[in-house]
């Protein structure tokens, strides 16, 4: 029997805005525990939620960039259950009136394209923390989070592999860091990911039974939690056995799923309208006004990159495959023209230097875009040679300064005058008569020593060119 | 005559040409609760010292600075949310509980001068008729020992008729101030919802939940309306719209003005003596130039059921917050979080909360939300389509409060369902959203007061002051205090 994994993504992505979704506090990360609380994400008696606008605005921005639907009308709901981190016992969210529906976007996975679907993607309240004591059977509640704005972004059953979820998983996450309206960062937990994995006979239309997998913070997990399931399941099934529906925990230390059962019984959540919020309308212009906030979106910026500065597609995507990397090319660009070399530059000596993540490195790397484009510059119009820019580049990674300033300080700039070459060509020529006896003789290989002798000579400021140039002219006579 | 028993409009004078001071009117209050509280028990908490201080200060200010309620005592039902002063909602579970925060309506209240002198008693959570179901007190009705005030604002509605402020603020959620100031001889409104801010009014019923004043005559309730009314940004369901003088509404003659008798509040199990009251309270107003017309409220049947399904539904999720962790009452027994749970709201609620709480639950639970919410839901609009067709033919509704005046205490208190169908006139106002004024019309021969109800379409309050102002005048019965 030959087998077909199926695949779904619940996405919860914390949202960018600097207060919360129905108060004033700031959602600003690692305060002191319940610093940023108010009686109204407190849950307080009588206290009432007041919708923050701009999570609106960030919901429509992602409906926008998921050729999404954006409902004219939608509805807060409240999802009903006890739990120390969630003050008022229900969570505010969306349930049967999401603000977006029927997105989809595309991925590329092992060299095949493919459009997955987006069910919905709604709105709700992110709930607090519970910090354990680990000497004493304490716990403690930290409200910090409680209220932060999400947005749930649910996938259909449209991916079949691990490496189609991840696909799908990192272009959800490029999108929002695209929009600017979530950090993306899965440690901290403001992108999170739940997946739901079934199996089903090649050809068969109906869905297998499915677990849900949770507590995967990071890319890595995501593959190896589902390329876990995927192996499980498929030997239950392979064996006679069944799948049990439930949710399974990723435990990265032992590199295996562990079921959840007894932690959670069946959640009857009672959702029904929230009486507190009025519905929220999005008219035509409401959407236009935000369309003009988008920015370009990885896709076409991909292509336009091909296009406009004639890179190849791998180039393309790799600089375009976080806004900051394809920002920071597209500035440095503005004083060097020189696509290809520039682009050579980033994805070698460039790319070579980041440690962590692209955005944060480049947020305080201490290279400005505009001073890479300006070595790439000297380097296109060969001012410097490929050996010197890299002395130049590691030092401007040092010290931030610019290009020309180092070479200046440290004498670099490269020797292109003929007279003054000349003499020293004629003086290397006299001083090794054997190798230019040997040279004339046929072995122009030796070509390499001769020139080595005039970059030892002038610390490898002379132009290699012009080099080739005089000592081909000496050694003719 | 003592200052307590002046009116707001008799007492500014009095304050504004200097006659009387605010802290002498406050004084005279806080004695007279003093005197007689000890039976009436209308308040939970009363707060001298803050509000001689209040008083000060209104005493202190000068032109400008004189708000529209400069000086004058009111009274705040326990479930409006006062800043350092306790609010227990006339329940256990709050028992010592102190907002950081106070309501809008008690913040405009105060920007307005107003002195506020306590918080009173209520049925716990406003759930319930009598005020009964209050973990602390339970008021009496000032007319007759032995007799409920009505609920679930009774003490505001006590406080208000014992002479023991000069008004009060509850709040209506399916009859609660127009019922018990029925019971109790004085003027209340239901504004429409979304006409007072509910920011700080801990919710029973969020969609049918609304503030209101109780005061000693029309005029009274008018200013007290002016001041509380107006759109707030912190309640989202609080309406932007342009807040009228209400005092203006009040017009001696009621020419050009169609008041209609819904058939359906005039059958069975409507005491006689009250369906007397009503009737010559129309007459009344037809004798002033109105005209009568019949009109049909067609699903009036369906209104207890509706809101006995749509209210607890939300109380159940609105009181989900008192759980023991972060305020209010905590089981410090229980050796895990599901008995902390179950051991504080046990101990924590009341026997009535309790029902609601497991009524509501019950009516969202998965497989029955559509039978019971969902359907109460669409009944609901129904019942809201009856009103608007009615206001088609008339411009004011007149009907009774309750089916009966006050009784005594106990008296309902075995069968839940009968305590509910005694809500069957009033609770289809806040299903509608309309607003409702119940203005005393007369008294049974035992010498309780019977209150006429007044019902208007959406933000018309000014028609129901207009009516119940004509009322007043014509039924003499607005300056009859009870003797205590």
């Amino acid at each position: 029997m030959k087998l077909e994994t199926v695949i779904g993504l619940e996405i919860h992505a914390q949202l960018k805005t600097r207060s919360k979704i129905f108060c004033g506090c700031s959602t600003a990360f690692g305060a002191a525990p319940n610093t940023h609380t108010c009686p109204i994400c407190l849950g307080m008696p009588g206290v009432l939620p007041v919708l923050n606008r701009k999570v609106v605005e960030f919901a429509i921005k992602l409906g926008l960039a998921t050729g999404s639907t954006i409902k004219p009308f939608s509805q807060f709901a409240r999802k009903n259950y006890f739990y120390p981190d969630l003050p008022k016992g229900y969570q505010t969210s969306q349930f049967d009136l999401p603000i977006i529906e029927h997105g989809f976007i595309e991925i590329e996975a092992d060299g095949i394209e493919k459009k997955i679907g987006i069910t919905r993607i709604h709105m709700e309240e992110d709930a607090g923390k519970l910090i354990h004591d680990e000497h004493e059977p304490v716990s403690f509640v930290d409200l910090n989070r409680t209220g932060t704005p999400l947005l749930e972004i649910v996938s259909e059953p449209d991916m079949r592999s691990s490496e189609e979820a991840v696909a799908y998983l990192k272009k959800i996450h490029l999108l929002l860091r695209y929009l600017d309206i979530c950090d993306g960062n899965m440690q901290e937990g403001s992108f999170r990911c739940d997946a739901n994995i079934s199996m089903r006979p090649l050809g068969q239309e109906q869905l297998g039974i499915r677990t849900e997998l949770k507590n995967m913070n990071s890319f890595r997990n995501v593959q190896a939690a589902l390329e876990f399931e995927i192996r499980r399941q498929r030997d239950l099934l392979l064996d006679g056995e069944k799948v049990i529906q439930e949710t399974l925990l990723w435990n990265p230390d032992k590199n295996r799923t562990e079921s959840m059962r007894g932690k959670e019984d069946a959640h009857d959540y009672r959702y029904f309208p929230c009486p507190d919020l009025i519905p929220v309308v999005i008219d035509e212009a409401w959407i236009a006004e935000v369309r003009k906030l988008l920015p370009e979106l990885p896709d076409e910026r991909q292509k336009r990159f091909v296009t406009d500065f004639g890179l190849p597609e791998y180039d393309a995507r790799i600089l375009t495959g976080t806004r900051e990397l394809a920002d920071y090319f597209e500035r440095a660009l503005q004083v060097c023209n020189a696509p290809k070399k520039l682009s050579n530059w980033i994805m070698t000596e460039f790319l070579r230097e980041i440690k962590g993540d692209v955005g944060p490195w480049i947020a305080c790397c201490k290279v400005v875009p505009e001073s890479l484009g300006a070595l790439i510059d000297l380097l296109e119009k060969g001012k410097i040679s490929g050996k010197i820019a890299k002395t130049v580049f590691l030092v401007m990674m040092e010290t931030g300064k610019a290009p020309l300033d180092i070479i200046k300080e440290q004498n670099l700039d490269q020797v292109s005058d003929h007279d003054e070459l000349s003499a020293l060509v004629k003086e290397i020529v006299a001083a090794h008569p054997s190798q230019a006896e040997e040279f004339k003789g046929g072995k122009t290989k030796l070509m390499g020593f001769f020139v080595g002798q005039l970059m030892q000579k002038t610390k490898g400021k002379a132009n290699p060119q012009v080099a080739n140039e005089l000592f081909t002219k000496e050694l003719a006579g | 005559m003592y200052p307590y028993e002046l009116t707001i409009g008799q007492a500014l004078e009095k304050l504004n040409s200097k006659e009387l001071s605010s802290r002498e009117l406050t004084l005279s209050c806080l004695d007279r609760i003093a005197d007689i509280d000890g039976h009436i028990k209308a308040f939970i908490s009363v707060n001298r010292d803050y509000a001689l201080a209040m008083a000060d200060k209104a005493d202190a200010a000068k032109g400008d600075e004189r708000g529209v309620l400069c000086g004058i005592p009111v009274s705040i039902k326990d479930l409006l949310c006062t800043k350092g002063i306790a609010t227990t909602c006339g329940s256990k579970i709050l028992e010592n509980f102190i907002p950081p925060y106070s309501a809008t309506v008690v913040d405009r209240l105060e920007q307005e001068g107003a002195v506020i002198l306590g918080k009173t008693s209520m049925d716990e959570f406003a759930m319930g008729s009598t005020s009964e179901t209050c973990a602390f007190k339970v008021p009496e009705n000032p007319w007759r020992r032995g007799y409920v005030a009505g609920g679930s604002s009774g003490g505001s509605a006590a406080s208000v008729a014992a002479c023991e402020c000069l008004a009060s603020l509850g709040s209506d959620t399916g009859g609660s101030i127009r019922q018990p100031a029925s019971l109790c001889g004085v003027v209340g409104m239901k504004p429409t919802y979304g006409r007072v801010s509910r920011y700080g009014l801990v919710a029973y019923a969020s969609s049918l939940d609304q503030v209101g004043p109780f005061s000693r005559d029309v005029r009274d309730c008018a200013l007290m309306m002016n001041v509380i009314a107006g759109y707030d940004t912190k309640d989202s369901t609080s309406v932007q719209r342009a807040k009228p003088d209400y005092t203006q509404s009040l017009i001696t003659g009621m020419k050009g003005v169609k008041i209609g008798i819904p058939k359906e509040y005039f059958g069975a199990g409507l005491d006689p003596e009250v369906e007397a009251v009503v009737r010559k309270g129309a007459a009344l107003l037809q004798e002033a130039g109105a005209e009568i017309v019949d009109v049909s409220l067609p699903h009036t049947d369906y209104c207890v059921a509706v809101y006995y399904l749509i209210a607890p539904a939300e109380a159940s999720s609105n009181l989900a917050r008192y759980d023991g962790v972060l305020y209010g009452y905590r089981d410090m027994t229980a050796e895990s979080l599901i008995d902390m749970y179950k051991e504080s709201r046990s101990a924590g609620f009341g026997a009535e909360v309790k029902r609601r709480i497991l009524l509501g639950t019950y009516a969202l639970s998965s497989g029955y939300y559509d039978a019971y919410y969902k359907k109460a839901s669409q009944v609901r609009t129904i019942i809201t389509n009856d009103f608007k067709k009615a206001f088609e033919l008339c411009d004011v509704l007149i009907s009774p409060v309750a089916p009966s005046p006050a009784w005594k205490f106990g008296e309902k208190g075995d069968d839940p369902l009968e305590m509910y169908l005694s809500d069957i006139f009033s609770i289809s106002a806040n299903l509608a959203g309309i607003p409702g004024i119940s203005v005393p019309g007369g008294f049974s021969r035992e010498g309780l007061p019977i209150g006429i109800q007044l019902q208007g379409p959406h933000f018309k309050e000014e028609v129901l002051f207009r009516v119940a102002y004509n009322i007043e005048k014509s039924a003499g019965v607005s300056d009859k205090r009870p003797v205590l």
